[in-house]
């Protein structure tokens, strides 16, 4: 089939960028929409022009390398499907394709649809694990985990990191990729310990970046390809609120965010 | 040379106890004196980095994603495996090292296996107190499952999403030292060249991605946990980005590669579409399970499946091998598939599959049971090929997943460089020529959490460490090597994209050094391949620049690098002559089409030294000796 693809093209952070349209004859309905612009940057290097750049890694959804906007949907139109499982046939011969990147202040551009997501990193790395060193640990069924909570932290676990749902929340909020991780320790019993402080720190990184606040609008989770459901965002609040009563003489010290290394 | 394992005598049991006990410890206030480059954030690398960071040392972390969490030790499904025997079903430390040697097919170091299956226990209480959410039963209790047809259920998961949830519990404890501050991570960086100094591994050169720069990093001791080289092949179910540069660099500053015709095939894969084609998507071979594989019995049947009748229906794997059937190990049920598509059995529109039928399943069982057992990989075929395996079987057809190869190590994990240490699948050391089902994971997490931080330790309470500056000779000609390289790449402008040349390529190593193997091809291979790579240096062209964000650039470099891993497989594969795991050589097989292995004269692992360009490589030969696990026949009839 033929297609359009509108793509924004953006050497670098401080140069300007457009769209660019190119269009495309032989598009093979059974292609991921990746495929799809191996296929052009294919054809552009043998042009001479620079090709396309994006990010991708594993192409089989785990990763959470990959991710553009498509039609202004995060992702694309298929629910729960990464860019690189969103295969051609969901579109029709003759359609036109505007890929743009996350546009989120909290993730400065690179290049093209690449950008910089290290904002998710700080935001694991002020609290986002239980703080056992290798060694430490007791006998693995010493602490036994319901099968429901087990599956509850399982579910908000199943986070890829991809920072779709930021791309689509109007206010770039990263407030489901926050709740998922809180979630996601915070039922266990493993991360029962540290649960107050872990809301603290890691909401006050969150606020540190770039990122707008949760006005629970839902985009996110409409988009995220793992489906994290809305509440994480609900035992977030519910800690941080806890916690920042219980702990109301602890500041928390967020590092640099992101806009302030680059 | 003559390689020395290291390995602890007495017996097997104790050695890893001897070998520790026997190790110098570094002073914990000295600790933090010591500087450690770990190239790689896998299960293997991200786990050494987090524990040499708890432990004190000085850590930089490398990995060319945008983040440590992207690794492809995520993709990992089916689970790991455990010597914990909670299901009382017979499981023991040496029944799993048993399973390992034997499925290895007596290619692996017993020493090395045993030590994995003592510790593999540990590793799952770590990961249980990280946090990871591995199934439970109602009662709370961890939960197992039988995995890739073993006897016993010692496999222990994380719904379909086991290597996921590892790693990110790996890769937490790694962001909670790089906020402590004792690792700092260095991402979308590059390794491009190991410095050798004074024959001792002291640092790496690497690339910036982003912004093309060259950078100088000087350790005391070098860990590569760069992974293994499916994407030699092209099509394979790694990452994209997967690729052997840091090890194939190390290689030819010295370090011997161990075995690398030693790679697996996965026989439940779906298969290929089209020339576009840029990766293959594994399907969990838990689907063998209630699964039922067959082709047409007539040769090019037009019929869709569900019009072709039962007695018109070849169930090949069950007619051949009557008490395994569907369930025969890997590398068996992948040559079969082969086979029968050699034949001209295959379906589809390109003749390379075989059916995977759930209809008598889903009649005996019913589909909810179906959907609750598999429900997640239905979806995702049905996502990919827009056939629903409900109503239709899948379509199924063998892809590279693995490769047991890798750099040599002794029982440290240390290469023939001191100070160059190589953990997960970037070593060769513990899976022989096959490798089972759930192992992989186990064997990145014990080299990371349990064995590197014991043995890295040693070697630098054994040796010295002189400072070593930038303008060193070794560090400046390594420098201007890795610049030369990346300069003659953009430069040669000629008229074919790195793509195109790494998919012939890929052609050739899996028609010749992939399933089935045979001297005369691996001869006609190592030709064609040099050809190949001779063309692609006088006629590849890279757009764009060096100084910013290039993919092909990138992309040019790792597809050198497999043009010359690809001839050291033809040649490994070439001198072994015999048949054994996912090593098949076609002229070595028993009357029934069995793999035949020659233990008088190939039980050893095959090391390659790199000898210089255009020079035939050294082979030096490590004995394998069993004293606990006797050398049989693998039978699956």
């Amino acid at each position: 089939m033929k297609l359009t693809l509108k793509i924004w093209r953006q050497k670098n952070r401080n140069e300007k960028g457009a769209f660019i349209k190119y269009l495309m004859d032989d598009v093979d309905p059974e292609m991921s929409i990746l495929e799809c612009l191996d296929v052009l940057n294919e054809s552009l290097i043998l042009r001479g022009e620079v090709p396309v750049a994006f990010e991708h890694d594993c192409r089989e959804g785990i990763c959470g390398s990959c991710g553009f906007v498509i039609n202004g949907v995060a992702h694309g139109p298929e629910r729960g499907t990464t860019a690189c499982q969103l295969t051609m046939r969901h579109f029709k011969d003759g359609d036109e394709l505007t890929l743009e990147p996350w546009r989120a202040k909290a993730f400065p551009l690179v290049k093209d649809l690449v950008v910089n997501r290290r904002a998710l990193d700080h935001i694991i790395q002020a609290g986002g694990y239980v703080s056992v060193s290798t060694g430490q640990a007791p006998e693995g069924n010493n602490l036994p985990v319901g099968k429901e909570v087990a599956d509850q932290s399982m579910d908000a676990a199943a986070c890829i990191g991809c920072g779709a749902c930021v791309a689509a929340c109007p206010n770039a909020s990263a407030a489901l990729f926050t709740g998922a991780k809180i979630t996601h320790l915070g039922v266990l019993p493993q991360g029962e310990p540290e649960r107050e402080r872990r809301a603290l720190s890691m909401v006050a990184q969150m606020n540190a970046e770039a990122f707008g606040n949760c006005t629970s609008i839902g985009e996110c989770t409409g988009v995220c390809p793992k489906e994290i459901p809305l509440d994480v965002i609900a035992n977030m609040n519910r800690d941080y609120v806890c916690a920042s009563f219980k702990r109301r003489d602890e500041l928390p010290t967020p590092v640099a965010p992101v806009l302030q290394r680059t | 040379m003559k390689l020395d394992a290291r390995i602890p005598s007495g017996p097997i049991e104790d050695a890893w106890a001897k070998a520790c006990f026997d190790m110098k410890l570094v002073n914990p206030a000295n600790k933090r004196k010591h500087s450690l480059i770990v190239v790689g954030s896998g299960l293997a690398g991200g786990a050494a980095a987090a524990s040499l960071g708890e432990l004190g040392y000085n850590v930089k972390c490398f990995c060319f994603q945008d983040s440590p969490r992207r690794a492809h030790s995520i993709a990992a499904q089916g689970g790991i495996n455990a010597a914990k025997n909670y299901p009382n079903d017979g499981e023991s430390v040496f029944r799993l090292f048993y399973d390992t040697v034997k499925g290895g097919d007596f290619r692996a170091r017993e020493a090395n296996v045993y030590r994995l299956a003592q510790i593999s226990g540990k590793i799952i209480d770590q990961c249980v107190a990280q946090g990871v959410p591995f199934a439970r039963e109602y009662g709370g209790s961890l939960a197992n499952r039988s995995f890739g047809g073993a006897q016993v259920s010692r496999t222990f998961y994380a719904r379909g999403q086991t290597g996921q949830q590892l790693l990110l519990g790996a890769y937490q404890a790694l962001e909670r030292q790089v906020q402590a501050g004792s690792v700092t991570m260095i991402p979308r960086t590059e390794m491009l060249d190991l410095i050798v100094v004074d024959e001792q591994a002291r640092g790496i050169v690497a690339r910036n991605l982003i912004t093309g720069e060259f950078s100088v990093h000087i350790a005391d001791a070098v860990i590569l946990a760069s992974g293994g080289y499916s994407n030699v092949y092209y099509l394979s179910t790694n990452a994209k980005g997967s690729n052997v540069t840091a090890s194939w660099r190390a290689y030819k500053r010295g370090a011997l590669f161990a075995n690398p015709c030693f790679t697996q095939i996965h026989p439940t894969c779906i298969p290929v579409s089209g020339d576009y084609q840029s990766k293959l998507t594994l399907m969990s071979e838990s689907l063998r399970n209630d699964g039922r594989i067959w082709v047409p019995k007539k040769k090019g049947d037009p019929r869709p499946p569900n019009e072709i009748p039962e007695e018109e229906r070849d169930y090949y794997l069950e007619r051949r091998y009557p008490s395994f059937g569907n369930l025969v190990p890997r590398d068996v049920a992948s040559r079969n598939a082969k086979a029968m598509c050699d034949e001209g059995y295959g379906v589809g529109k390109s003749g390379l599959g075989v059916y995977l039928d759930f209809s008598e399943s889903i009649h005996r069982l019913g589909e909810k049971t179906v959907r609750e057992r598999y429900g997640n990989l239905f979806d995702m075929y049905q996502r990919i090929t827009d056939e629903n395996p409900y109503k239709t079987p899948m379509r199924i057809y063998p892809a590279i997943h693995y490769t047991m190869g890798g750099l040599w190590v002794d029982y440290q994990l240390q290469s023939n460089i001191p100070g160059l240490f190589v953990l997960g699948e970037a070593n060769f050391s513990d899976h022989g020529a096959n490798r089972l089902g759930a192992s992989a994971l186990m064997q990145g997490l014990s080299d990371g959490y349990f064995i590197i931080p014991y043995t890295v330790g040693n070697y630098l309470a054994s040796n010295k460490f002189a400072k070593v500056e930038e303008s060193n000779p070794a560090v400046q000609e390594a420098v201007t090597a890795v610049k030369t390289k990346i300069d003659k790449l953009l430069s040669i402008k000629g008229h074919r994209t790195v793509d195109s040349f790494h998919r012939e390529l890929g052609k050739l190593v899996w028609d010749y050094c992939g399933m089935a193997r045979t001297a005369e091809g691996l001869e006609i291979a190592i030709q064609k391949i040099r050809a190949l790579r001779e063309d692609y240096w006088q006629n590849v062209t890279v757009p764009g620049s060096g100084n910013d964000l290039n993919e092909s650039l990138e992309k040019a470099g790792r597809v050198a690098d497999f043009f010359e891993l690809a001839e050291l497989m033809c040649i490994d594969a070439l001198s072994r002559n015999e048949s054994c795991g996912g090593h098949f050589r076609e002229e070595y097989q028993t009357a029934d089409g069995e793999a035949q292995r020659d233990d008088e004269h190939y039980s050893y692992v095959a090391a390659w030294g790199y000898n210089g360009p255009g020079v035939a490589p050294e082979l030096i030969k490590e004995p394998l000796t069993f004293e606990y696990v006797h050398p049989s026949q693998r039978s699956y009839k």
